[in-house]
């Protein structure tokens, strides 16, 4: 038995989950690790609720006729994947399940700020969830997750209004996890964390709070807004009431835009805590990392009508909005430029996390690399709502986020639980995933570029062979998907019990017990030196490796 | 003023700030029987932007809080600024284009 896999105590010391076994003391529990779990186990559902529309959709275009759904079921099929994936997963993912785990223990604070207001934004987005649940059940929405007017104002005749409320509410729980970890952030830090010692996981996240709680109010607005004009005829974005339909593209986009940001950051801040610590390495140029998240958050919320070109919008916003979308690539450039140099010469250790931030890394960068074709706007106009746009944000938002999501929670799966996943499970579940990724959505940019439009269910059958490889590869994906959702619970179980520290990795939350006490310390730590403080030449010790 | 100790404001600045608000709801009416002509938005808004910053500065507290607390208010003014300066940047330059018949 190696130093890091510890023997199980006769008498296992209190922790946060074995402090209290009835189920009040889960579901009225303040505890930010406790309502970190509940979040896991509902996004866990989400993402299977998603992913089954997700399959839907793979299996129609399976063949060039529209012959498993008719037109109107698909259109409300991927609208319902947009909604849950993006509201439901992607957006509160990294936050609501690893920041709420580990914003306070990364900061040496034994709780968030407001402990209550975060138990409230878990049972208000199980509101949000519920009503778009009822919303499908009762018909479901044809709209686009983006409700463009005036479809979604005038012509739907789905249920756009309930599940305008659904967002609404949900949005109110986005901004009390922002509103909880700003000011956690800047009140709570343990004597010694300085701004510049904080992980760049904490930067990550106090930069999408910021995002979310200037922008999130402006969709709630607007999603408002479409409930009445739909309801009550209020004049907003009908042109016959005196609206303009192109006025909600300008308010959603001012929020959905920076929601990309929302979804990506803390994505960013995950891989820059793996990188660092299975490198051995301390990030290279940490200050210029830290600000790039703080700038990616500032310059993304001026860039949204790139989504927009083609809608009427004047040329001259479109240049303006062009430019800044092309400066916005300076930043996430200069976070991947930093990750590979933290790997130069470091002693890389290719774990199941390591894996998977490195599949980020290079998603990642084909993500954002194809975002300047599609932000420049003659080439735009071509390609404009066709499935190079659908590959595009899959890489980002997909190889990126959820990526970086499987990365954090395997590397804190042993700190959350105590219990270490199976190591080889995990790479060989890292690899389905990257490969199963590429094959779905990498035919998709080509048939993008061929011209392909997103939303129908048929298409030319010159385009089969492509769009089969991409439905094989979805399938490939996932079982990628849920192998973790396999292996992971029955670690809970089976997986060796787990050190403090089983990757020999620096920062506070390695520095408690796995999983941690209810309030994470036993005595308030001090912090004493920077982040990621590895010795120069610093080497993985070879028991660690054990694991 | 640290926000352990918050400030306790007098009543008379409640019933002032209160007064301030009857007195532009009613400029606001006022005014919209008048004829400014281009100004007439303008004049509106003003009177709205003096009765909201009398509502943040004093009814909020945020005259006696921390300059940190200051900026995070600020922030939301300047991120709406932003949300109608980018919008209108589209609508004031969309006739700018040449039409081409």
């Amino acid at each position: 038995m190696s130093s890091t896999v510890a023997t199980p105590a006769a008498e296992p010391r209190t922790n946060y989950l074995n402090v209290d076994y009835g189920w009040k003391s889960w579901v009225f529990s303040t505890d930010h690790k406790r309502i970190a779990i509940m979040y896991l186990i509902t996004i866990a559902f989400m993402i299977l609720v998603g992913g089954s529309f997700a399959i839907l959709v793979r299996l129609e275009l399976a063949t060039p006729a529209g012959d498993l759904l008719q037109s109107e079921t698909y259109n409300k099929i991927f609208t319902m994947h947009g909604v849950v994936m993006v509201f439901f997963f992607l957006i509160p993912g990294v936050p609501a399940v690893l920041g709420n785990f580990l914003v306070p223990i990364m900061i040496g604070a034994k709780d968030l700020a407001f402990p209550k207001i975060n138990l409230l934004s878990y049972y208000v987005f199980l509101v949000g969830i519920l009503l778009t649940l009822t919303a499908a059940a009762m018909g479901g929405i044809d709209t686009g997750w983006t409700f463009y007017t005036p479809y979604s104002s005038t012509y739907s005749n789905g249920q756009v209004a309930l599940a305008a409320v659904a967002v609404f509410i949900t949005g109110f729980s986005s901004i009390l996890t922002g509103l909880n970890f700003v000011v956690t952030i800047h009140k709570m830090r343990a004597p010694g964390m300085t701004w510049f010692r904080m992980p760049l996981f904490i930067w990550a996240h106090y930069a999408t709070s910021l995002i979310i709680l200037l922008s999130t109010p402006v969709v709630a607005i607007t999603i408002v807004l479409v409930a009445l004009e739909r309801l009550f005829h209020v004049g907003v974005f009908d042109p016959t009431y005196g609206g303009d339909p192109v006025l909600f593209q300008h308010m959603f986009w001012f929020y959905s835009h920076p929601a990309v940001y929302i979804m990506i950051l803390p994505a960013m801040g995950v891989i820059s805590e793996l990188i660092s610590a299975f490198s051995k390495k301390r990030v290279f140029g940490y200050p210029v990392v830290a600000f790039s998240s703080l700038a990616i958050a500032v310059i993304g919320f001026f860039v949204w009508g790139h989504h927009m070109f083609v809608t009427g919008q004047s040329t001259y916003a479109g240049v303006v909005f062009s430019v800044i979308t092309m400066l916005v690539a300076v930043p996430s450039a200069i976070k991947v430029f930093n990750w590979v140099s933290t790997m130069y010469k470091g002693d890389v250790w290719m774990t199941t996390p390591m894996c998977f931030a490195i599949a980020f890394i290079g998603l990642f960068t084909v993500g954002g690399l194809t975002g300047i074709f599609l932000g420049t706007m003659g080439l735009d106009i071509h390609m404009h709502d066709t499935y190079f746009v659908v590959a595009h944000f899959h890489y980002v938002m997909v190889g990126g986020m959820v990526t970086a999501f499987w990365g954090g929670l395997h590397f804190w799966w042993p700190k959350m639980f105590g219990r270490m996943y199976p190591e080889n499970m995990g790479r060989v579940s890292a690899a389905i995933i990257f490969i199963g990724f590429n094959m779905t959505f990498f035919p998709q940019f080509i048939l993008g570029y061929m011209g392909m439009p997103r939303r129908y269910h048929f298409y030319p059958e010159e385009w089969q062979v492509l769009n089969l490889l991409s439905t094989a590869g979805a399938t490939l994906l996932g079982i990628g998907y849920l192998l973790p959702m396999v292996y992971l619970p029955w670690s809970l179980k089976f997986g060796k019990v787990a050190s403090k520290n089983p990757w020999g990795a620096k920062g506070l939350e390695w520095e408690t017990d796995s999983p941690p006490t209810t309030f994470n310390f036993d005595k308030v730590p001090v912090v004493t030196e920077e982040a990621y403080a590895y010795p120069e030449g610093a080497r993985h010790q070879p028991e660690a490796k054990v694991v | 003023m640290s926000s352990n100790h918050p400030h306790i404001t007098p009543l008379k600045t409640y019933f002032a700030v209160f007064a301030t608000l009857i007195v532009g709801t009613w400029l606001t009416y006022w005014v919209a029987y008048k004829d400014f002509g281009w100004l007439n938005t303008p004049v509106a808004m003003a009177i709205a932007i003096v009765k909201a910053g009398v509502v943040v500065l004093y009814f909020m507290h945020v005259k006696w809080q921390s300059k940190l607390t200051m900026m995070f208010a600020a922030g939301g003014f300047i991120w709406l600024f932003t949300l109608f300066a980018f919008t209108l940047q589209d609508y004031w330059t969309r006739d700018w284009m040449p039409i081409y018949k």
